[in-house]
């Protein structure tokens, strides 16, 4: 109201003439960009842009930091052309499933070529976070040289570096706050990469190196470790000893976020004192992870600093259920929880006895390929967390068999799941119980917990499961699934009814082309879908395409293969046409 | 039509334990263009009883599976009512004794490889451990180039075992580069009870056509299956594809056992 009488007053004045003629907006640009550039949400900003042409370009110009899920469905190209201010970029590549060797190498997502485009056009640019792309030591040198800025590199799951990168990194980022490696493929040559830090550097906030197998140069460590006052997270690598351990906390004490190395070493009674009292010197300890080669009697050290954990990750740490219990006795604020199946049902008995606000729990098989009569958890070990821990949203659950009535005593106990997924270790698993298939457990997930966002299903399903998810999970976003279905209706079901569905991932599934065709108007509302080893043909495939041009249908063709299936399918969104960096044995069709 | 004519070409790699795991073999190939009615309909029961010396890349079908459950369930009685059960089994060499392993499906159990080999290595002892992982972070990215020599064959052929992920893989591809070179009959009248005697086994070694062996970093010549396949890559310098007659001199797990036991 107030600008509009602004307006009608000022009619004369060049300003008016300059506000009317700029249309609906009364604010100045910079104005409008001020109070946009506020919103931090992606989704926020993505609704914001489209309200008029003022507002989109508020948005672009004000955004600082971007996300791209999948890094073909845009190019650099057109990136920095709608944001010219960027200052951090999150890239995503690889298919999920590459993660379980079903993408080969060589594949793509390569980062060089966005960094050659950002050296120009983002020469500000201060983070780097990727997942599942290739970076290759070139990159990384690339990369150290040419934002003078940088600040935040993170990769996960990624691959085609060595250390030299990291050296790279380490001499030239003089402003680096942030070296995040977790789970890449990297080459470890041994050198002594940490020393490249420059002695009048600083800056450091997040070291994680923890992947790494050889050893560091601890001196070098150490000292980086003092002079780095801000440092918040730590996470060493395996052949970090307790000792060195010990002698970093009492640097760093103010660490918010640690992770060990091994945790077994012949210790003197004064060591361990000395560990001891390194840790609950450790005020600030939220999170805890590392334990490679536990030596359990070494645990109670930690007892000190568990009560502050809110993320506890032993997923690495092979534990029994005695050694779990002692420990979860003292760890009553954990939100977060990883672990490995070694606890066995007696352990996840402790986690919801002594873990009333756990929120989050993951079990990791320690013997995925196990033969025979393995350990593990099972059925009942589920139950139990469900009782004591009636928070919990995220489970990611390992087992070998289990049960449609314990699932569905465990979303009775917790209807809040956000993310339920569920890996029953063999393939085509029923019931044990009964022998039927698990289709009634995956209903009643999908039934009660409303908020579902992310599924993976597993074990003996028939198309019900499927009916059960179109009909029932509107969250859902995500749904992983193998070896599972009777029929094309099953992925059909899926596809028209699950509104919000933005990835899909389907192994070893019987949906051909009749199910591929049926998401024909859906794809290009969801980011990606990948069906390997189903029913597809090259000429569903080929329809596909035809049909849908701003979709890229991709099939990754094995060597020597039926010609006339399409055995690895990928399709996805993309305003930035076909790859133009396809390996030989993808297919763009 | 094309299956006729494939039984004819396949190459049969491995010990065929009985009728049963027979027409496992055929079932190796083309998965894609076999019908599922060539199911485990012919692998009742008995086989999970049968254990057995069958390698690894017994023929079957790249990308299966093999639930010994899934017999045992009675759910895979049709072919369309359930999911790819109906694809044949890969069985593992195993001990007698126990059940037989499930095979290994690429890709699955969905645990990343990281996170595999951190429990293998565990288990091994600290240095070995070490040595292993640099190895596979080393081998990443080049490749790793084996010669193939199969007995007969007028030339060699070379394979970068980095692209497979299992053995099943391995012998698809294997079985497609030879295919041409396969003499002699592929069926051959196994014995329909299989007992596990070292005598048993002579007669199946000789009647097997083609046996894999690989020479291995010390310079011994094993027979492919016996370890995960990871260690496999790392270990395996050659491949030579031999007459089954000529592999009765390599010693098959099962087959010490048999020793032991008798």
């Amino acid at each position: 109201m107030e600008c509009c009488n602004k307006r009608r007053m000022m009619k004369e004045s060049p300003e008016s003439n300059f506000m009317n003629r700029r249309g609906s907006s009364c604010f100045p640009d910079e104005v409008l960009e001020r109070v946009i550039g506020m919103l931090k949400s992606r989704k926020d900003r993505s609704s914001v842009s489209l309200v008029c042409k003022e507002w989109y370009n508020a948005e672009r110009w004000s955004r600082r930091n971007v996300f791209i899920g999948n890094c073909y469905s845009v190019s650099p190209e057109i990136l920095t052309r709608r944001f010219p201010n960027i200052r951090s970029v999150t890239l995503k590549g690889k298919p999920r499933f590459s993660d379980f060797n079903l993408v080969p190498a060589n594949w793509g997502a390569d980062i060089h070529f966005w960094l050659v485009v950002f050296a120009e056009k983002y020469p500000f640019l201060e983070e780097l976070r990727l997942k599942r792309m290739t970076v290759t030591d070139e990159s990384l040198k690339f990369l150290a040289r040419s934002f003078p800025n940088f600040k935040a590199i993170s990769l996960q799951n990624c691959d085609g570096f060595s250390t030299d990168g990291l050296a790279a990194i380490a001499a030239d980022c003089k402003n680096l706050t942030e070296l995040d490696i977790q789970e890449n493929v990297i080459d470890d040559k041994n050198d002594n990469w940490l020393t490249c830090f420059p002695e009048s550097f600083t800056s450091l906030e997040v070291l994680n190196f923890s992947i790494l197998h050889n050893d560091v140069n601890f001196d070098a460590l150490e000292k980086l470790v003092t002079r780095c006052k801000s440092l918040k997270t730590l996470k060493l690598n395996k052949s970090i000893t307790l000792e060195q351990l010990q002698r970093l906390l009492f640097r760093a004490p103010q660490l918010c976020e640690l992770g060990t190395g091994s945790f077994s070493q012949e210790l003197t009674t004064q060591q361990y004192t000395e560990l001891e009292g390194a840790f609950s010197n450790c005020k600030n300890l939220n999170t805890l992870s590392g334990l490679w080669v536990v030596t359990p009697q070494y645990l109670p050290v930690l007892y000190p600093a568990c009560a502050n954990l809110t993320f506890l990750n032993f997923s690495y740490a092979p534990l029994d259920s005695d050694d779990i219990a002692k420990l979860l006795v003292h760890c009553a604020n954990i939100r977060r929880l990883w672990v490995v199946d070694t606890i066995e049902d007696k352990g996840l008995e402790a986690v919801g006895t002594h873990c009333p606000l756990l929120e989050e729990l993951r079990v990791f098989p320690a013997d995925p390929f196990a033969e025979g009569d393995a350990r593990g958890v099972t059925d009942s070990g589920f139950i139990a967390v469900s009782q004591g821990c009636r928070n919990l949203h995220y489970v990611l659950y390992f087992c070998r068999h289990m049960t449609n009535a314990a699932v569905a005593t465990v979303v009775q106990n917790c209807p809040d799941f956000t993310h339920f997924r569920l890996c029953i270790m063999n393939p085509g698993q029923p019931d044990y119980r009964t022998s039927e298939p698990m289709d009634e457990a995956f209903g009643a997930v999908v039934k009660t917990c409303s908020k579902l966002q992310r599924l993976a299903i597993s074990g003996l399903l028939t198309d019900l499961t499927f009916e059960y998810i179109g009909k029932y999970a509107k969250n859902l976003e995500t749904l992983s699934v193998a070896f599972a279905g009777s029929s094309d209706w099953g992925m059909q079901c899926v596809l028209e009814g699950c509104p919000k569905l933005r990835k899909l991932e389907i192994r070893d599934c019987p949906f051909g082309n009749a199910a591929l065709l049926s998401g024909l108007e859906k794809y290009e509302s969801m980011r990606s879908l990948w069906m390997s080893d189903c029913k597809v043909t090259m000429n569903g495939c080929r329809l596909l395409a035809k049909e849908m041009p701003r979709l890229n249908v991709e099939v990754i063709k094995e060597d020597g293969s039926d010609d006339s299936q399409a055995e690895r399918v990928y399709v996805y969104r993309s305003v930035a046409g076909p790859r133009r960096d396809a390996p030989p044995f993808v297919l763009t069709l | 039509m094309e299956k006729m004519v494939f039984e004819e070409t396949e190459l049969r790699l491995g010990l065929p334990g009985n009728n049963k795991k027979k027409n496992n073999e055929k079932k190796r190939g083309f998965s894609e263009t076999e019908s599922e009615t060539e199911s485990d309909e012919n692998n009742n029961s008995d086989e999970t009883s049968n254990t057995t010396v069958d390698l690894l890349l017994n023929l079957s079908s790249p990308k299966k599976e093999a639930n010994k459950n899934n017999n045992n369930n009675g759910v895979v009685a049709e072919n369309h009512s359930s999911p790819n059960n109906n694809k044949e089994k890969n069985l593992l060499p195993s001990d007698p004794a126990k059940p037989p392993a499930k095979a290994q499906v690429v890709g699955w159990p969905p645990v990343r490889s990281y996170r595999k080999n951190m429990f293998a290595v565990q288990k091994s002892s600290t240095e070995e451990s070490q040595k292993n992982e640099k190895n596979n972070n080393n081998g990443n990215g080049n490749g790793s180039f084996v010669k193939v020599s199969m007995d007969g064959a007028p030339y060699l052929r070379k394979v970068d075992l980095k692209n497979y992920n299992s053995y099943p893989q391995l012998s698809d591809a294997l079985g497609k580069m030879f295919s041409s070179f396969t003499i002699g009959s592929c069926e051959s009248e196994g014995m329909k009870d299989f007992f596990m005697n070292e005598r048993a086994l002579m007669d199946l070694l000789n009647n097997s056509d083609y046996v894999p062996t690989y020479e291995d970093k010390d310079g011994d010549w094993m027979l492919v299956g016996d370890v995960p396949w990871e260690m496999f890559v790392e270990s395996c310098k050659r491949l030579r594809i031999m007459k089954g007659k000529e592999a009765i001199g390599l010693a098959p797990r099962a087959m010490e056992k048999c020793k032991n036991r008798s």
